[in-house]
């Protein structure tokens, strides 16, 4: 180490079967063969060049949400989170214990967001979430991944959607939720393996299971619209993509593929995704990527880019605004990871009289903490992540609004917790939701 | 001892340094194929991350860590000119090989050497006092700093004629030829890197996300 280890205090130590069972299995030779394998075979010139470049200078821990909020402790700083994992794998040849392996997992999957909001402070551009992504992806071959996580793909793995929905489960929610909008909007439908449509839409899994309502509202808006949509009954329908975020790049890829091959199988126009951030990433970056894809075979539209479309192209009028006091949440993978924050604070301002913009914004917002497969992580974790993200308390706290829109499934759940966590007394809504108390039902649409 | 070090160890330090920056290069380009780099990076996208990273504050981080800012720039500014603008060195250059060019004065370039100094000074407090930079902080990193700022400590005093003069000027020219050769295959080759890595960070926020990185 060089000088004497600084002084800090222990943290408390979680249980997880999926890093405390599955560590028995290992020993240091079998760890080093793989960390050395995921190391010749999968990386090349930006892991050397981004560990051999990093000069050790620490401008990257102002970035990281964790680090602010665990009183700037180091262990939690971008570059800290890499020390305690590659570093040491490096320094090791890779020959280190299997306890090692399981505090690399706990802090590359539930104490690292992702969020690339480090890249953006260090005066390098280092890909640090790349950097934890490997080591995510070396502990995921050594089957060392937080159990919950390991949970949603496994059903992926054997449903292809997140939540282990089967298929008559699906059709009977999306018949279900056709029923319920079509008691508000006469002609909302949703057709199911509809060739050539303008429209394919996806949503994440846990949509039918537990916001089936977001379902309905869709068939509403797409019916006020006029779009010419439909959704698959097949696998397919599940955008989401739990395995980019263990590591299991392999499911990913399957995931992302079976995604794209419905859409690309009935010929629609466009995907359009439902409101989540992670889904998007998986959709348009990480999945095409590992597939051989420059860019998505059929274009993808995140719903922030759709409503946006809907509303200024008139499709959708505004009868009221939304009077409350709201706030918006920049989700990392749509801002950071698509620019949308202009287009979404311009359909904010369209349907919500009292917007209070928050600081930082943009891409320099910061993370809700619950991305990156962190709250998929479950219960276990929960603590430790709400601990982690304070001074996202601090900055909804500081536009004292009284709704926060989350466009995003993760970020909704994530500043749930945080509003639980800190009692801000606040709400999250996602933007559809708000769309639905805005926008004009037509007379000969609306059901009386 | 003067005539070893003056003459064999300067071709010495540069073809290491050369040599080392070209092998460092060459494999950098071979693996980023095979990283698919190539298919992501962006000229456009890549300079302008690149211009606003080496513009003093034009980054939201060198605005919140401004000290640092102004720190880091003095030092790499005058770290990079000093030695190639002294009239000493360009003396040097001349009496074996002929070209000359503008030096600075050796007043500004006293002054010049004496921020490097200072700056480096700067570097080390920050390795102790802040928690978060120490965490990280290793024998090496302390080396690092030392072997970068010794040519100018030493270049310093060798100039002031502050002890012998034939053994300060040695000491300046094997610590000179250590930090040249020790470019390329330590973090000091940040600076055959950061260009890079600059670039492609700003290719993928800016060209794949439509995003800033600043």
């Amino acid at each position: 180490m060089g000088f004497a280890a600084m002084k800090l205090p222990a943290l408390p130590i979680t249980a997880d079967p999926g890093l405390d069972e599955n560590v028995k299995d290992l020993n240091p030779e079998l760890i080093a063969e793989v960390i050395n394998r995921v190391i010749d075979r999968e990386t090349a010139a930006r892991f050397q060049v981004y560990l051999n470049t990093c000069v050790h200078c620490g401008l990257c821990s102002d970035a990281c949400h964790w680090f602010l909020s665990n009183d700037r402790d180091p262990r939690f700083s971008p570059v800290g989170k890499v020390k305690q994992t590659l570093w040491e794998m490096m320094r090791r040849r890779g020959k280190v214990e299997p306890e090692f392996i399981k505090e690399c997992s706990r802090i590359a999957q539930t104490e690292c967001n992702v969020c690339r909001r480090c890249s953006m402070y260090c005066p390098f551009g280092i890909d640090i979430a790349y950097l934890l992504l490997t080591v995510r992806r070396i502990c995921h071959e050594l089957g060392i991944v937080p159990q919950f996580l390991q949970d949603t793909v496994n059903s992926h793995a054997v449903t292809l959607n997140q939540m282990w929905v089967k298929q008559d489960e699906w059709i009977d929610t999306l018949q279900w939720q056709e029923e319920e909008a079509r008691s508000e909007v006469t002609t909302a439908a949703i057709p199911l393996d509809k060739e050539g449509a303008e429209v394919f839409y996806s949503v994440i899994a846990p949509e039918p299971k537990i916001l089936a309502q977001l379902i309905g509202n869709i068939a509403q808006i797409m019916a006020v619209a006029k779009v010419d949509w439909t959704m698959p009954s097949l696998d397919g329908w599940d955008n989401s993509n739990m395995a980019m975020y263990s590591g299991d790049f392999e499911i990913m890829g399957r995931v992302e593929r079976a995604h794209h091959e419905a859409a690309f199988r009935l010929k629609a126009q466009r995907i359009v995704m439902g409101e989540c951030g992670h889904a998007f990433r998986g959709a348009v970056y990480d999945g095409p990527k590992w597939l051989g894809w420059t860019e998505p075979p059929v274009p993808v539209i995140h719903a922030v880019d759709f409503y946006h479309e809907l509303i200024t192209s008139g499709r959708i009028k505004i009868a009221r605004k939304f009077d409350e006091p709201v706030t918006i949440q920049d989700p990392c993978n749509i801002v950071r990871g698509r620019g949308l924050g202009a287009k979404l604070r311009e359909i904010v301002h369209a349907t919500c009289s009292d917007v209070r913009l928050p600081e930082p914004g943009f891409e320099h917002n910061y993370c809700c903490g619950a991305g990156g497969g962190t709250i998929n992580c479950g219960p276990p974790w929960k603590t430790s992540r709400v601990k982690g993200n304070s001074v996202k308390a601090e900055q909804l706290a500081a536009t004292k609004a009284h709704i926060i829109i989350t466009p995003c499934h993760n970020c909704h759940s994530g500043i749930e917790d945080i509003i639980s966590g800190y009692k801000l007394g606040m709400h999250v809504k996602f933007f559809s939701e708000i769309l639905m108390q805005t926008m004009e039902i037509p007379d000969d649409l609306r059901a009386d | 001892m003067y005539a070893f070090v003056s003459g064999p160890l300067v071709w010495i330090a540069f073809v290491v340094f050369v040599g080392g920056i070209v092998y460092q290069y060459v494999t950098m380009v071979r693996a980023a194929k095979k990283d698919k780099v190539y298919p992501y990076m962006s000229a456009e996208y890549g300079l302008r991350s690149i211009a606003h990273w080496i513009i003093p504050f034009a980054s939201k981080n060198m605005r919140m860590r401004y000290e640092t800012t102004i720190v880091t720039f003095a030092f790499h500014l005058c770290l990079v000119l000093v030695p190639i603008f002294l009239t000493a060195h360009v003396a040097m250059v001349s009496l074996a090989w002929g070209p000359k060019w503008a030096t600075f004065s050796d007043r500004t370039a006293e002054m010049m050497t004496i921020a490097v100094i200072l700056a480096g000074v700067f570097f080390l407090v920050r390795r102790w006092m802040l928690p978060e930079v120490r965490y990280v902080t290793y024998a090496s990193d302390y080396l690092l700093l030392a072997i970068a700022v010794a040519p100018f400590v030493t270049g310093f005093i060798a100039h002031r004629q502050w002890f012998d003069y034939e053994t300060m000027v040695v000491i300046h020219m094997i610590s000179g030829a250590v930090m040249l050769m020790a470019i390329p295959f330590t973090r000091l080759s940040h600076m055959l890197f950061f260009p890079f890595t600059r670039a492609y960070m700003g290719s993928e926020f800016g060209a794949v996300r439509h995003a800033r990185d600043w």
